[in-house]
């Protein structure tokens, strides 16, 4: 067991784990975060995405010793008394159906967004190229985006 | 009781933003794998790694000692309790329904077939323990070919040989309408299996209380389910309470009882302590049930003018090594559309369903009804460019004229209405399809390397399943009505319980503004329920493109008993007669006195409070209704791609892509165009990446997303989505419009890339049309010189 301390969505855990436990099973079965789900096992759907240090990380792959002294924020600490652009965007462009890979999508969204604040639609689609969804063939997720983008979000 | 009627807008057609989204969006939702319950343990499953062999020996004694590790049972452990998982549709008198344990007991089926199950107090712990597990197998030859698996000397899955059922129909004099034909084309099409991938992987929790089950599922069907599990364990239906929560998509992968959901009730009630399993993503791909998997042999006979005269249809479908709840209905769904929108003389159709020792397949969205269009679709623009016809006006010369419906098909279905003529028009002239076709000539003639095609597909589908007299004559094994109930609240708020449980549909938002519209109450002052067998106990489920045309019909119903048992009580709140009472949606008021009137939620209240309601008359505006269709609902439309192929590197780019789909009266477009958008998403899958494989030992290839391409937003192209609107004869007036993308767009797809290598000889590329199967058809023809 390796003594761990993290952020989680601006509250702080020390917590004894084990060298291999994953970061997203540490935010579930540890802090309690169940909005973070879990959609494969090789890092490929993108569900579990969150902010680590304000950098989008698939949580399935960064192991939480990882971790370590580190600023998670998950969807669960996105909105900030009201909805965040994004979430409120997601909302608005009906970007989500079943909303399982709603969460990662917000985030790798949110890094993008940091990363490049006026997106074309391209650049839209390949930047969330990590995420899948099965529900809205991305159509209306690209609006969403452009949406969140025209509104200005601050990261 | 003299305020002016507020004016209430009209809910049905308006794109109302989604009442679930609030909690998916933050992170507040209750997925089953999000369940913790005191004393809660993880299960493992140790899986085959063999497509087939007998299991001579399994040790489980080494996995208890683990750290941990509660328990760990075999096959043999359960035995005389785990019973076999269902098969609901049994097509034929003489199909073959082999035995389905649960768990495997002698001898294993297909790799991925659970063998072993460790319990223990963490999910790393279970998987761990896993290892410690001893089976011996001895290795049996696989079965991996359909094609060849009737042959008589091929290895039998089971001892009753590989042919589950042969499922024959036929209507028209079909000799006659080949005989003497002017053209007659063959094709043989595969329909690749594929792993339908919900982004929520399954889970399961059980818990045994005392000789009360729960059990959370991660499932289409909780109330299906609750049955099945009842009859598959022997345990007292009444018993059992299933519970659905937030499910994360299905697309009929949930639309299933697994031997998981069996063997989590059997084991929390061995332990006493609750139970969670949850698949890993590889996990799923093997064992989670497969969709499509067919061979098509399809005949077209024409007059030389294009009129169509008959068509014959021989399927192989492959079941996989078990029949699950409905695997070999999938297949027959398909039966009834070949014919699509087109008249002709004849139809015979032939299924022959066959096993293999491959993971069973089952419902994948659309059923049946995709694999018949794309056969349909492709052979029809084979026979335009047999008769040197453009393909649209090919088919609009066949199909069903729109003054002609409501028009019984050779397949013996009435469509309820149509209009192709008016989609078909509309899809053209948002593509551009005249400049296209001007544009394609022109680069055909330049020898263009990189060549543009257009694809077609005018499709129908067969959608609400469905009336239960039809189900009862095709055999399948429960009706196809769906409930909902309207409880009236004190304060005038309404709860609405629905049978057909929602995952991603939308229902708590397309619900609410139905009931709104019926009984003039606020959008924002209706709950819906649903999902849990004991706040909801009766339903059908979500399946089928269902929910609205049955569900929804449901719903009316339900309001119309509320406003006829709410009349009589605001008769006597008005002293007056109830037959001199006017209904406006939320109102009650006297006949020729505008000033006296009741709203529906004062008459919840005086119906509540129960001092002085008429005589004989019970304190409740509470009712239920069941709603069974008479007739399946039939929306159409036309799709139309664009696609660039690359005929250097058989790259495929989609340029451009318009769908008009008429799904009948809409009730929110906004959920409506995200239902078409998906399911155009999920139908380019098939035709261009995505295909689950299994090599020659029956190991899948495909167990993980980098593996199985499941597309991304950079691998799909913007679609352009209208609709027009030829409403249905139920009262709302709705079809349905979960699958319609899916069924439409496969079709178009590949239409579009046979359009573009026409002119090198190209006739069929295998699906997916990924560069390599496209490049590969290119050579072929070359090599043949244009004939393949």
């Amino acid at each position: 067991m390796t003594q761990i301390t993290v952020t989680v969505d601006g509250t702080s855990y020390v917590d004894n784990v084990e060298p291999r436990m994953l970061l997203v099973h540490y935010l579930r079965d540890v802090v309690g975060k169940t909005g973070t789900p879990i959609g494969c096992d090789t890092s490929n759907c993108g569900a579990c995405t969150v902010l680590m240090n304000g950098v989008s990380v698939k949580s399935c792959a960064v192991l939480a010793v990882q971790a370590d002294g580190a600023d998670i924020t998950t969807i669960e600490g996105l909105a900030n008394g009201e909805l965040h652009p994004l979430q409120r965007a997601f909302h608005e462009e009906h970007a989500l159906q079943c909303g399982y890979c709603t969460p990662g999508m917000i985030m790798a969204s949110a890094d993008l967004l940091r990363d490049n604040p006026h997106p074309s639609e391209q650049e839209i689609r390949d930047g969330l190229e990590g995420n899948l969804c099965r529900c809205t063939g991305y159509e209306n997720i690209v609006r969403a985006v452009r949406r969140a983008a025209e509104a200005g979000v601050k990261p | 009781m003299t305020a002016p009627p507020v004016a209430h807008p009209a809910e049905l057609g308006r794109a109302r933003l989604r009442k679930e989204d609030a909690r998916l969006v933050t992170g507040q939702t209750n997925w089953t794998d999000n369940i913790v319950l005191p004393g809660l343990l993880h299960m493992a499953f140790l899986r085959s790694p063999h497509a087939h062999a007998k299991i001579t020996r399994v040790n489980v004694a080494p996995a208890r000692s683990q750290p941990g590790v509660i328990a760990a049972f075999s096959g043999a452990d359960f035995e005389g309790e785990q019973g076999s998982l269902p098969c609901a549709w049994p097509v034929t008198p003489d199909i073959v329904i082999p035995n389905h344990p649960p768990m495997a007991v002698d001898e294993v089926r297909y790799v991925g077939e659970a063998v072993a199950v460790v319990v223990a107090r963490d999910r790393y712990e279970a998987a761990d323990a896993l290892e410690a597990i001893e089976v011996d197998y001895e290795p049996l030859p696989p079965v991996l070919d359909m094609r060849t698996a009737l042959d008589e000397d091929s290895p039998k899955v089971h001892e009753a040989g590989n042919k589950s059922f042969v499922w024959p129909f036929a209507n028209g004099d079909i000799e006659a309408a080949f005989s003497g034909a002017p053209v007659v084309l063959e094709r043989t099409y595969r329909q690749q299996r594929l792993i339908p991938c919900a982004m929520e992987p399954r889970a399961v929790v059980a818990w045994c209380e005392g000789d009360e089950f729960t059990i959370w599922s991660a499932t289409q069907i909780p109330h299906v389910l609750r049955v099945m599990l009842a009859l598959v364990t022997g345990i007292p239906e009444q018993n059992i309470r299933v519970i659905a929560p937030d499910v994360g998509g299905g697309f009929g992968s949930k639309l299933q009882v697994t031997a998981e959901e069996v063997l989590a009730m059997l084991v929390t009630r061995k332990l006493g302590r609750p139970v969670k399993w949850t698949e890993s993503r590889s996990e799923g791909n093997m064992t989670v049930h497969h969709g499509r998997d067919q061979w098509q042999k399809i005949r077209i006979a024409a007059d030389s003018d294009g009129r169509i005269r008959g068509l014959d249809v021989d399927l192989l479908a492959d079941m996989g090594a078990y029949l699950m709840l409905v695997t070999p209905g999938i297949p027959l769904l398909g039966a009834f559309m070949y014919n699509a929108i087109y008249k002709m003389d004849a139809l015979a159709f032939k299924c022959t369903g066959v096993f293999t020792t491959k993971m069973p397949t089952d419902a994948y969205r659309g059923a049946g009804r995709p694999e018949a269009t794309f056969a349909i679709e492709r052979i029809m623009d084979e026979l335009a460019v047999e008769l040197g016809m453009d393909p649209l006006e090919l088919r609009e010369r066949n199909w069903i004229k729109h003054e002609e419906f409501p028009f019984t098909t050779i397949a013996g279905l009435t469509y309820d209405s149509g209009n192709y003529e008016a989609a078909t028009a509309k899809a053209k002239d948002l593509f551009g399809y005249d400049q296209l076709r001007a544009e394609q000539a022109e680069r055909n003639a330049q020898g263009d390397p990189v060549r543009l095609g257009i694809g077609i597909s005018t499709f129908t589908e067969m959608c609400g399943l469905a009336p239960s007299r039809v189900l009862g004559s095709l055999s399948y094994g429960a009706g196809g009505w769906e409930s909902a109930s309207i409880r009236m609240l004190p304060t005038g708020k309404v709860e609405v319980v629905t049978g057909s449980s929602a995952h991603g549909q939308g229902h708590e938002t397309a619900w609410s503004q139905i009931v709104s519209d019926q009984l003039g109450v606020p959008f924002e002052d209706i709950r819906v329920l649903h999902g849990d067998t004991q706040i909801s106990p009766k339903g059908m489920d979500t399946y089928g493109s269902r929910s609205l045309a049955v569900g929804g019909m449901a719903l009316v119903g339900a309001c119309d008993k509320v406003i006829e048992k709410a009349k009589v009580i605001a008769a006597g709140m008005m002293e007056a007669s109830a037959d001199d009472l006017e209904w406006t949606p939320g109102r009650f008021s006297v006949r020729g006195d505008p000033d006296k009137s009741v709203t529906i939620g004062e008459v919840a209240l005086a119906t509540f409070a129960a001092h002085n309601l008429p005589e004989g008359v019970e304190p409740s505006l509470d009712s239920d209704h069941i709603y069974d269709p008479e007739n399946f609902s039939f929306p159409h439309g036309t799709h139309l791609c664009a696609a660039e192929v690359d005929t250097e590197t058989g790259m495929v780019t989609i340029r451009s892509y318009v769908a008009v789909d008429d799904v009948g009266k809409v009730v929110n477009p906004l959920i409506v165009e995200g239902q078409v958008h998906g399911g155009i998403a999920q139908g380019i899958a098939q035709a261009l990446y995505e295909e689950a494989v299994y090599d020659d030992a029956g190991n899948l290839l495909t167990t993980t997303l980098a593996d199985y391409l499941v597309p991304s937003a950079a691998d799909l192209p913007s679609y352009v989505t209208s609709r027009t609107e030829t409403p249905s004869d139920n009262r709302l007036g709705v079809k349905g419009v979960g699958e319609a993308g899916t069924i439409a767009s496969t079709p178009a797809v590949v239409n579009a890339i046979i359009d573009a290598l026409h002119p090198l000889g190209v006739r069929d590329v295998t699906m997916p049309c990924s560069p390599e199967h496209v490049w590969r058809a290119i050579q072929d023809a070359a090599e043949t010189g244009g004939a393949a």
